[in-house]
């Protein structure tokens, strides 16, 4: 076993766990605002990959399936957020969690209904199909697009919320929404946005992961759970735990199936484990909201 | 309202006359499953609604009156179908002695897994609850060799079990319907005791203000740990019925959309009464088995009426009806 070998699994873990962090950021942000976790964001994440596929086909470029299906499914989170989960604020904590679990049963049955229950392809962008030579080895030229990607909707996040007055907002309401109404700010309109911000980043996330995995109606099941664990090794509404902790479970996962492919599913969890029994509250986690 | 001091909150005898007839929730609801197999269309859907009955009732005790929304509970309900399936298939062990066997060993699981998770809180427990059962999942997945991998553990048929030496035909669906009730009834009798204990009211403190509960002096942690046993015991139980009864073990048993469905089903039926699970598991699977005649995408519906039952509805059907007729403390 040779170290280029390795440095090569490094990056598709890289990769990998990218796509880990844009789904669980999605889910982190909803719950650092809303102390909402949405149950359907497995679920949306398939639909995001469906919308994907369906627009790149309709409009003959990847690249407008890419740009549109986020913004679009992010649109009907909001519409999900307005029609459903509103009424359920002031209600208990688990009420809008049991109600998107519910809601995911709808929308996995709605794509199986208009699109099947079979795989789908999802081809990858003629501009980066092929390997690139690093030197060292070969790498998917889609998969290093992902990672770079990732890294620039990171940086935009980032720098909205903290360089922009609507991530002051934002922030602020994170903190205390009371005084930000108090302040005249409609809080409502801001979590309307944020929900939509987060079923959005799922879409994303699976419209990125459709050339990487077959896109069916089921996959959004294993991402949910994926999701949950990154966000749980981070710490629940912490951005930089879901980066930190999605990089580190998409490493994990691709240095085990290098060395025993059998315990690569399982490794996240056990990894999580760990975590929980030393620090209940994430690496990155307040202490006393969630543990 | 709960008085974590004593017990006689969650017991205390009605005075009305129906209210002390409700009083008696064990035997009435094994009056109510006793005649079951008549009262719906088939004996299949019957003996369905007495195993999720049970694994229900078990979740219950953590969800409805703990306070505890768990989505890992299909690694309790799996794990007692699966160990019962291997004790009988592969060491041969008679399947009276399989339950027992089973049913202790999954609790071991739901310590293990209850250590884990009961260190978080609200949401974060079931998040963690949820990926700790797919661990399970996948592991059982992986050790084919023991479970079966994808394709489920077959060959353990229990055909002809003796009763206090009579020997009694396990295939014909109305002598099985019965036996398995006797485990149904065992579970009830167990779980209302549990409830009427004072460690019933300790559980139910916890739900109503965990912070008090503390306050008062009763151990938080521990409570909740020994809880998600004794529920993962009871749905352990259920899993072993299923085993019995259809002889082989899907591996989709141990998949979160077991979970969910048992988080579905007790939300239908209405958490935090006796005979709520039941009721749930009936409506579901009355449900699953009307709609899927007409159109294969029955979830379609489940999901929404569940939505609509979250919405408005959030005591369950059970749970209205008995606060619509304001009768039995000890909400049977």
């Amino acid at each position: 076993m040779d170290l280029s070998l390795i440095i090569m699994q490094l990056l598709s873990g890289i990769a990998l766990g990218a796509v880990l962090v844009i789904t669980a950021l999605g889910l982190t942000i909803v719950f650092g605002m809303l102390g909402v976790v949405n149950f359907a964001h497995g679920a949306l994440f398939m639909i995001g990959a469906y919308a994907g596929l369906y627009l790149a086909s309709l409009t003959g470029s990847f690249w407008w399936g890419l740009l549109l299906a986020p913004i679009l499914i992010g649109g009907f989170g909001m519409l999900i957020e307005y029609v459903l989960i509103r009424r359920l604020y002031g209600r208990s904590i688990d009420d809008p969690l049991l109600l998107t679990f519910g809601l995911s049963y709808i929308l996995v049955e709605g794509v199986r209904i208009v699109f099947g229950s079979d795989g789908i392809p999802f081809p990858t962008p003629p501009q980066l199909i092929g390997v690139l030579d690093l030197g060292i080895g070969f790498f998917p030229r889609y998969r290093l697009f992902v990672i770079a990607l990732v890294a620039v909707v990171l940086l935009v996040l980032w720098l909205t919320l903290e360089k922009t007055r609507i991530g002051l907002i934002v922030r602020a309401g994170a903190r205390d929404p009371t005084i930000m109404q108090v302040l005249g700010v409609d809080i409502g309109r801001v979590w309307l946005a944020i929900f939509g911000l987060g079923v959005g980043l799922a879409a994303l996330g699976g419209v990125l992961a459709g050339p990487m995995r077959s896109v069916n109606p089921e996959m959004g099941s294993l991402v949910l759970a994926e999701a949950f664990v990154v966000t749980v090794i981070g710490g629940l509404g912490s951005i930089v735990g879901a980066v930190v902790a999605g990089l580190m479970v998409g490493i994990s996962i691709s240095l085990v199936a290098l060395f025993a492919p059998e315990m690569a599913t399982i490794v996240m969890f056990a990894l999580m484990a760990v975590v929980l029994l030393i620090r209940p509250q994430g690496l990155f986690g307040i202490r006393g909201r969630t543990a | 309202m709960t008085s974590p001091s004593s017990g006689e909150a969650v017991a205390k005898p009605s005075s009305s006359g129906l209210g002390r007839l409700l009083d008696q929730r064990v035997l009435l609801s094994i009056a109510v499953l006793a005649v079951l197999p008549w009262l719906l269309p088939s004996q299949a859907l019957a003996v369905n609604v007495l195993i999720y009955g049970v694994v229900v009732m078990g979740y219950n005790l953590l969800f409805g009156y703990t306070g505890l929304l768990s989505f890992g509970q299909a690694a309790f309900f799996g794990a007692g179908a699966y160990f019962t399936g291997i004790a009988i298939g592969r060491y041969g062990v008679p399947w009276f002695a399989a339950v027992p066997i089973a049913v202790l060993l999954s609790t071991g699981l739901a310590a293990a897994i209850g250590i884990v998770s009961t260190r978080t809180r609200g949401i974060y427990f079931s998040m963690v609850t949820l990926a700790l059962a797919q661990l399970v999942y996948y592991v059982a997945l992986q050790a084919s060799s023991f479970t079966g991998g994808e394709n489920g553990l077959r060959g353990f048929t229990v055909d002809r079990i003796s009763l206090l030496g009579f020997p009694v035909n396990f295939l014909d669906p109305v002598n099985k319907y019965y036996v398995l009730m006797a485990f149904a009834a065992l579970a009830m009798w167990f779980q209302s005791r549990i409830l009427n204990s004072p460690f019933g009211a300790v559980i139910e403190a916890i739900r109503e203000n965990e912070q008090r509960a503390r306050a008062c002096g009763y151990d938080v942690e521990r409570s909740k740990l020994i809880v998600f046993m004794l529920s993962g015991a009871i749905s352990s139980l259920g899993g072993c019925m299923l085993a019995l009864h259809l002889s082989i073990v899907p591996l989709d048993i141990l998949h979160y959309q077991t979970s969910g469905m048992i988080v579905m089903m007790v939300l239908l039926g209405g958490a935090r009464s006796f005979f709520g699970p039941f009721v749930g598991a009936a409506a579901f699977l009355i449900l699953e088995d009307v709609i899927s005649v007409w159109t294969p995408h029955w979830q379609l519906f489940v999901g929404a009426i569940f939505v609509l039952f979250v919405l408005f509805l959030p005591k369950g059907i059970w749970g209205t009806l008995l606060d619509t007729l304001g009768v039995g403390k000890a909400r049977p």
